[in-house]
């Protein structure tokens, strides 16, 4: 359980960090902007107009990748729960938040911040992501996401290098299956690259502590679950910002 | 040839012979792979169900001995589970003590306290106990459990449970083992009440942990009748000893001896415990189970163009899930037991195998050809896709075999599992799923062929009648200004967001579902823990009936299954003991009454009604494993309390020790509590029942008050969240009147718009074709009359030919002054009806029918002479090609029989003279006044040739101020859009014109017989063509060159290409310096303008060419009969790609930046994407309409309807508004529809034009 507390609370440190390195003035412009079209659009919508500004699409997107990462972070941290859990629902409820209550908002805003750059990464290189845009391929992604969180957190590995060597190749093997691009690599292995140091420095500074550190000061398959949940909450991210214009639309046809 | 191709050959050939295979026997390979999925999963009967419920093996206590950890091979039934020790032994004594003879002295409370008092003499007894042999001296404290320390979370269980050393548990317990606390408890039943959790619990609670039977048996309560008390000394145990157990039986026994007891002593039960599933583990599980079911919704979705897209999902579901099963089965078969939580991986292994292949395979068929032959369908869509299928396979096996050499046994053996299940699933997918999408394409195929037939025949209908059999009753419509959409989903308008939401859940029935959901579920689980001891009733039930009976729950015999479950607090055990009958009741023994009986025949007291004087204590069957009348959960929680766990273990239940009480009512009297007494005495006998289901009555009230006050709450959301009440405004809604605004069912009308049409009257027929330039607009009605309007005002310019002069002599320009809003209805209906099969006949802009008039005339027109049985004459026995080719164009001068109809009909309706008060020549049947209008010479012959009115016109276009007309007599005219003047014709084809193109300074003829012909229009004065017309208006539309009236214009044939095409040319489009034509010969052919040279011949679809579009920006789009659309690029004369959308001719094409708009003849309107060609949505639209489309703006989309024009929101499909023409909304269709420039648009509408204007988007181009 304390591993994946430490590793979601890294990952949303990561991206905060991340978001300050990568786009500090960007980052900055970008929430004036948002500011602004909050206004415009008030304004838009005191007129009557209809027409949805695209920087309200930005914070839908965000705001649904911000649930989805609060949702997984709550999920995955439950999975690395140990067996011995209590038969008493009110304790269940006390595993389920036992964590720091900052950790699901972070790994939320971890998750909108990385979903959101993957597709800006994209359309500022110019090569859009095209190799199997789907919902159904999201959800695979996920899935197997998830796989990897559970082999982590609960099959028994001969040694140390073993796990991260197997976790290593599923998330490599995520990548390929459902990425392909060179530009959801670099930025996997950024988000990664930065998380565990981010991490280090974390527990060098004694905030926290990992039981087994054998890589430096944490474990040695933390990059590789930061790669891969880079690479799916960027393949959420990009698939929310291809269908989100249609998405109030998608609702409708879905039920109909 | 490389290997590799030559191996994609190979395997493309092989699946195309397996496709044809498939297709050809469907039945017999379903049978041989189902016969094969079910041997396949035989093995997995041998599997223990899945199931947290406990599992019990039965052994004999006289052999027994600790079973040893090692597998000992077979052992015939032993499960694997029982190795090693266990973690506990039980030994229960179990006692029942009464107060007998029972004394009418005694009060309620004598039934239990000294019975009870007993506990602690007992204790000490067993406490006490040591076996003295020659091995050495055992005693209790030697062998019992030796537990520690309670669960830090239990403070509140500290004062009773045993904190340290032995394990025992008793009533006594309560009051920490010691009899002088007991002697000083007031009040008994309050100490043991205290401990109960509050509310309502299914695990065990600390009552029955200490008394070790269900709460109902004890006895311990005021109102007992039988007054015997019941509990169990339970004793854990660490180790077994068997000498040390039976002289403590012996003791017991002996002490307190059961003389009627008969139960067996031989059996021990062992009973394993499956892994408890706690929230904290559901809460991963259920998540992949939802990511797991979204992925499947995902893929599923996608399956499009089928007959049945449910059987095709359920299909490919059941696809992966029985090439699981099998894997599973195969695995077992070959000697490996899985040792995974299936329910965990389950997900995983569906998401590895997946549904892609399954899709890929729909989707590759689906786009076959539709014309071919079902088998070769399938065999072509399976050989297309092979390649891919078996790359990816290889891919994932080798990806899986990667896995494998990880030498973690839990991912080999997934690994394995995966690679079983691919196969295996790959199997499924050759035979099963392939013979069931051949075996749905065949049904489609079926179900489409009535509806088909007509359309692929290109044949017009020779009566109005129906184009497709669904359409032969006009849809019911409630009003004609009412649009009805067919799905609901589209019909919502501008909502409010809140009524949005409740109209959702109520369209998608999302509470109901999950109600019904809930529900099943919920069935599910007590079916699957039993917490009601519905099993062990059933089994009572069946053993009651069996000869064989044995009775109850303890007659299992002795092999591995699934505990018959037991009956939790909540349960209802009296019922189940009421059918049991004693099982020693068919031999009643003598000493099967208690002492001091005094003789009563074996008189069950259950049944008796009167309370014997002298309680019983009788000893059945069902005492023998009183603990399986307990919650499956007793004994986990009971060590879970000293935080031992049983899951995956297994304790040993001993046989129970017997011991029985009689206590004398002297005794019983002793040990009473001053306080005792105060307990009034024994209600009366009726309401004995009533307290121990008073809780079920309690619930009952509540769940009853919870329900009522449900209702009233949603009763207030309703009538907060639904102001209006509809009961009393059904009637209005049933017949509304007539220029209402529509409303949709909800009783929400938009709000009133400023949006109205303005109706250009004029043509005293259908209106044939429609042109603009943005500035004017010409429309050509059969009668071969061509008006030319103002397109900002609507004002009628010139009317050509020029008979308005003559006509304007006595009555002026009337129609123009007072068209449209003095003139009756009943006119143009008058000439609508007279004119109605002319309509419905043949479409002269295309050469094929796409628009006919579908709704019969409805009864309006009683007086007007019905011409159906006129008309229906001579098409039939044409054979539709002949038709297309030679149109029957002269034929259709049906001018005779109307006339003859007249006459018969006479007198004719007073509003036609009425409307035309020069009587004159257009009074009459419209082909005789065209006959008539032929010999009247245009009044300025200005051009070279004279116009021929003798043929009709059949296409037309306008730029500039020029007319250019094309005849069915393969003339070609110019006419002076201002002047109304011919300025010049060209005679130079035969074949009859059947589209224009009018570019630049060219204009493009295509003929009946498909030749192509290139004209240059020449202006003497040069500087001519430089004028441009007034300033540029309000919008922004491109300046069109203006030729003035003293230029000569000549018309020359530039180029002619004979055979363009081998068919008649059905469309003609002209954009960027491009001509491109479509056929029915199925080719699309681009054209350069300049040189007229054919620059590509685009070969894709297999059905006539209806609609094309393109654009400046040099996209090309082709829609076809066989109701696919290919996107082309024109540069290059590659396709970019192609798709189907409807089942059915595509009528209209229209493209945007970012998508394309297509609709069909199965009313369906379409929207891609264009870049990938993925179908973003579809609008399904009333029957009969959405032929004609209509781009206004980037996002507004404006079709035609019946009588109506409906705009939608193309980034959402929602409706946006629907601008109604006219209040004779009868069966007019809207056929052609222009965009104009300046953001409105033009439709014919009848004999009537009308203009409607777009406010919105006329603000926004500002």
């Amino acid at each position: 359980m304390p591993r994946l507390e430490e590793h979601c609370w890294r990952r949303s440190c990561t991206s905060r960090v991340e978001s300050k390195n990568y786009s500090r003035e960007n980052w900055v412009a970008s929430k004036a902007e948002e500011m602004m079209s909050i206004i415009t659009s008030v304004l838009s919508n005191v007129y009557g107009s209809l027409y949805s500004v695209q920087t309200a699409n930005l914070i839908r997107r965000g705001l649904v990748l911000f649930t989805v990462g609060v949702f997984l972070a709550l999920v995955l941290n439950l999975l690395q729960v140990q067996r011995n859990v209590t038969l008493f629902p009110e304790e269940v409820m006390a595993t389920l938040f036992s964590s720091a209550w900052w950790i699901p908002p972070c790994c939320g805003t971890a998750a909108a911040v990385v979903g959101l750059l993957y597709p800006c990464i994209d359309s500022h290189l110019g090569e859009p992501h095209k190799f199997k845009r789907e919902w159904a391929s999201v959800m695979r992604c996920i899935a197997v996401f998830v796989g990897i969180n559970h082999a982590s957190a609960k099959l028994d590995f001969a040694n140390n290098v073993q796990l991260s060597l197997t976790l290593a190749a599923l998330s490599l093997g995520l990548w390929w299956t459902f990425d392909r691009s060179r530009s959801g690599f670099g930025l996997g292995i950024g988000t990664a690259f930065l998380a565990t140091v981010i991490t280090q420095l974390l527990v060098y500074n004694g905030v926290y502590q990992y039981t087994y550190p054998d890589f430096l000061y944490v474990r040695s398959w933390l990059p590789c679950i930061f790669f891969s949940g880079g690479v799916t909450v960027g393949n959420i991210g990009r698939q929310l910002a291809m269908v989100s214009p249609r998405e109030h639309f998608f609702f409708q046809t879905v039920y109909s | 040839m490389t290997v590799r191709e030559r191996l994609r050959e190979k395997i493309s050939a092989a699946f195309y012979r397996h496709g044809l295979l498939c297709a050809s026997y469907p039945v017999p390979i379903i049978l041989f792979t189902s016969a094969s999925i079910l041997a396949c999963c035989y093995p997995l009967l041998r599997l223990p169900l899945p199931g947290t419920g406990p599992v019990e093996f039965t052994t004999r206590v006289r052999d027994y001995t600790v079973p040893s950890h090692e597998p000992q091979g077979d052992l015939g039934e032993r499960p694997d589970w029982y190795r090693g020790p266990p973690v506990a032994y039980i030994q229960q004594v179990l006692v029942k003590a009464a107060v007998s003879p029972w004394d009418s002295t005694l009060v309620p409370v004598d039934v239990f306290r000294s019975p009870l008092g007993r506990v602690f003499s007992l204790l000490e007894e067993i406490r006490n106990h040591v076996h003295n042999d020659g091995s050495g001296v055992r005693s209790l404290e030697a062998l019992c459990l030796q537990v520690t320390d309670l669960l830090p979370g239990l403070r509140r269980m500290q004062t009773v449970l045993p904190e340290h050393g032995c394990l025992l548990v008793s009533p006594g317990n309560y009051w920490q083992n010691q009899r002088e606390l007991f002697d000083s408890d007031p009040d008994l039943l309050k100490t043991v009440h205290q401990h109960e959790p509050k509310g309502l619990h299914t695990t065990a609670t600390l009552r029955d942990l200490l008394f070790g039977v269900p709460v109902k048996h004890t006895g311990v309560s005021l109102y007992s009748r039988k007054r015997v008390v019941t509990y169990t000394i339970t004793m854990v145990l660490g180790s077994y000893d068997a000498r040390f157990l039976s002289s403590l039986r012996a003791r017991l026994r002996q002490l307190h001896p059961s003389v009627n007891c008969s139960l067996r002593e031989d059996q021990m039960v062992h009973v394993h415990f499956k892994e408890e599933i706690g929230m904290a583990e559901l809460i991963p599980l259920v998540t992949t189970y939802i990511i797991l079911f979204a992925y499947i919704y995902f893929s599923t979705r996608k399956i499009d163009m089928v007959k049945s897209k449910w059987g095709l999902a359920l299909a490919a579901v059941v696809t992966v899930l029985s090439s699981l099963l099998m894997s599973v089965g195969l695995c077992t078969l070959f000697g490996l037991t899985p040792t995974l939580n299936g329910g965990e991986i389950f997900p995983y292994l569906v998401v590895v195998i997946g549904l892609e292949n399954v899709l890929v395979l729909t989707k590759s068929v689906v786009s076959t050809p539709v014309d071919l032959e079902v088998k070769l369908r399938i065999a072509q869509g399976l050989s297309n896709e092979s390649w891919s299928i078996m790359k990816n396979m290889a891919t994932e096996l080798c990806i899986i075999l990667i896995g494998y050499f990880t030498l973690v046994p839990a991912i080999q053996e997934f690994c394995l599992f995966a690679v079983v299940g691919l196969v295996s699933d790959f199997f499924l997918q050759m035979f099963f799923f392939t013979t069931v999408l051949s075996i749905d394409i065949r049904r489609m195929e079926l179900a489409d062929l009535n509806r088909r037939l007509p359309a692929e025949a290109g044949m017009p209908l020779p009566k109005p009648g129906p184009l497709r059999p669904r359409e032969a009753p006009p849809p019911p419509r409630p009003s004609p200004h009412t649009i009805t959409l067919q799905t609901p989903a589209f019909r919502n308008l501008r909502l409010p967001k809140r009524l949005r939401v409740v109209y959702f859940l109520a369209r998608t029935r999302l509470a109901q579902r999950f109600i019904m959901v809930g529900t099943v579920i919920w069935i599910g689980i007590l079916a699957y823990t039993d917490p009601a001891g519905l099993r062990t009733y059933l089994a009572a039930q069946v053993s009651e009936q069996s000869p064989l009976g044995e009775g109850g729950a303890g007659g299992l015999p002795p092999h591995l299954g699934v505990a018959p479950g037991f009956p939790g607090p909540g349960g209802d055990p009296a019922s189940t003991l009421s059918v049991l009958p004693a099982p020693a009741e068919p031999t009643p023994l003598p000493e099967n009454q208690s002492q001091g009986h005094h003789g009563a025949p074996r008189d069950v007291p259950l049944q008796t009604q009167a309370p014997p004087l002298v309680p019983q204590i009788s000893w059945g069957a069902e005492d023998e494993e009183g603990w399986r009348k307990l919650s499956f959960r007793h004994w986990p929680s009971l060590f879970s309390y000293y935080n031992i766990t049983l899951a995956k273990r297994y304790i040993s239940i001993l046989p129970v020790i017997p011991v029985t009480l009689h206590l004398s009512p002297r005794e019983a009297i002793e040990t009473r509590h001053p306080q005792d007494t105060r307990h009034p005495p024994p209600p009366s006998l009726k309401t004995n029942d009533l307290p121990a289901d008073l809780t079920l009555y309690k619930v009952a009230a509540l769940g009853l008050a919870a329900g009522v006050l449900l209702v009233l709450l949603l009763f207030c959301l309703y009538r907060v969240l639904c102001s209006r009440n509809y009961g009393q405004n059904g009637v209005a809604h049933g017949r509304r009147r007539r220029g209402d605004l529509p409303c949709d069912d909800y009783g929400y009308s938009p709000p009133i718009s400023e949006i109205s049409p303005l109706l250009l009257r004029g043509h005293s027929m259908d209106i044939e074709c429609l042109a603009s330039d943005g500035m004017l607009l010409a429309s050509c009605c059969l009668a071969g009359q061509i008006r030319v309007w103002d397109a900002q005002t609507g004002d009628c310019l010139t009317i050509i030919p020029k008979h308005g002069l003559r006509r304007s002599s006595s009555s002026g320009c009337w129609e123009q002054r007072d068209g449209w809003d003095a003139m009756g209805v009943a006119e143009p209906e008058n000439l609508g009806g007279g004119t109605e099969p002319g309509g419905g006949v043949f479409d002269e802009d295309e050469g094929y029918p796409l628009r006919r008039r579908t709704t019969p005339r409805p009864a309006l027109f009683e007086n007007q002479p019905d011409l159906t049985p006129l008309i229906d004459t001579n098409f039939d026995s044409q054979p539709p090609s002949h038709l297309l080719l030679t149109p029957p164009r002269d034929g259709f001068d049906f001018g005779g029989l109307v006339e003859r109809a007249y006459l018969e009909h006479e007198p004719p309706s007073p509003g036609l003279t009425a409307s035309y008060p020069s009587s004159s020549p257009l009074s009459g049947p419209p082909p005789q006044r065209r006959r008539s209008l032929g010999y009247i010479q245009p009044p300025v012959p200005q051009g070279q040739g004279t116009p021929d009115w003798e043929s009709a016109v059949w296409a037309m276009e306008l730029r500039g101020n020029l007319i250019a007309a094309g005849r069915s007599s393969g003339k070609l005219e110019l006419w002076d859009a201002v002047e109304g003047s011919l300025r010049c014709s060209n005679e130079d084809g035969v074949s009859g014109i059947t589209a224009l193109a009018f570019l630049n300074n060219r204009i493009v003829a295509a003929r009946l017989d498909g030749s192509l012909d290139f004209f240059t229009v020449d202006i003497n004065k040069p500087l001519g063509l430089l004028q441009y017309r007034g300033p540029p208006g309000r919008s922004n539309m491109p300046p069109s060159p203006c030729y003035s009236s003293e230029d000569v214009i000549s018309c020359q044939l530039t180029r002619s290409v004979q055979c363009a095409h081998q068919k008649p040319i059905t469309v003609l489009r002209a954009a960027a310096g491009r001509v491109v034509t479509g056929s029915q010969d199925h080719t699309v052919r681009v054209y350069r303008l300049e040189d007229s040279c054919c620059l590509f011949t685009l070969q894709g679809h297999s059905g006539g060419i209806t609609a094309i579009y393109i654009d400046q920006t040099m996209v090309l789009a082709s829609g076809g009969q066989d109701g696919a659309i290919c996107l082309w690029d024109v540069l290059t004369g590659s396709r970019v790609s192609h798709v189907y959308g409807h089942r059915g001719d595509v009528t209209s094409l229209v493209c945007t930046t970012s998508c394309v708009i297509s609709s069909g003849l199965d009313d369906l309107i379409c929207i891609w994407d264009r870049s990938t060609g993925i179908k973003l949505y579809s609008i399904q639209q009333e029957v009969g309409c959405g032929a004609s489309l209509g781009v206004i703006s980037e996002s507004l989309l404006v079709t035609g309807g019946q009588g109506c024009v409906s705009f939608w929101d193309l980034n959402f499909g929602d409706l946006l508004q629907t601008v109604y023409l006219g209040q004779s909304s009868d069966g007019q269709g809207v056929r052609q529809l222009v965009v104009l420039n300046n953001a409105a648009i033009v439709c014919d509408f009848g004999s009537e034009l009308s203009l409607v204007y777009v406010p919105s988007v006329l603000e926004k181009l500002d």
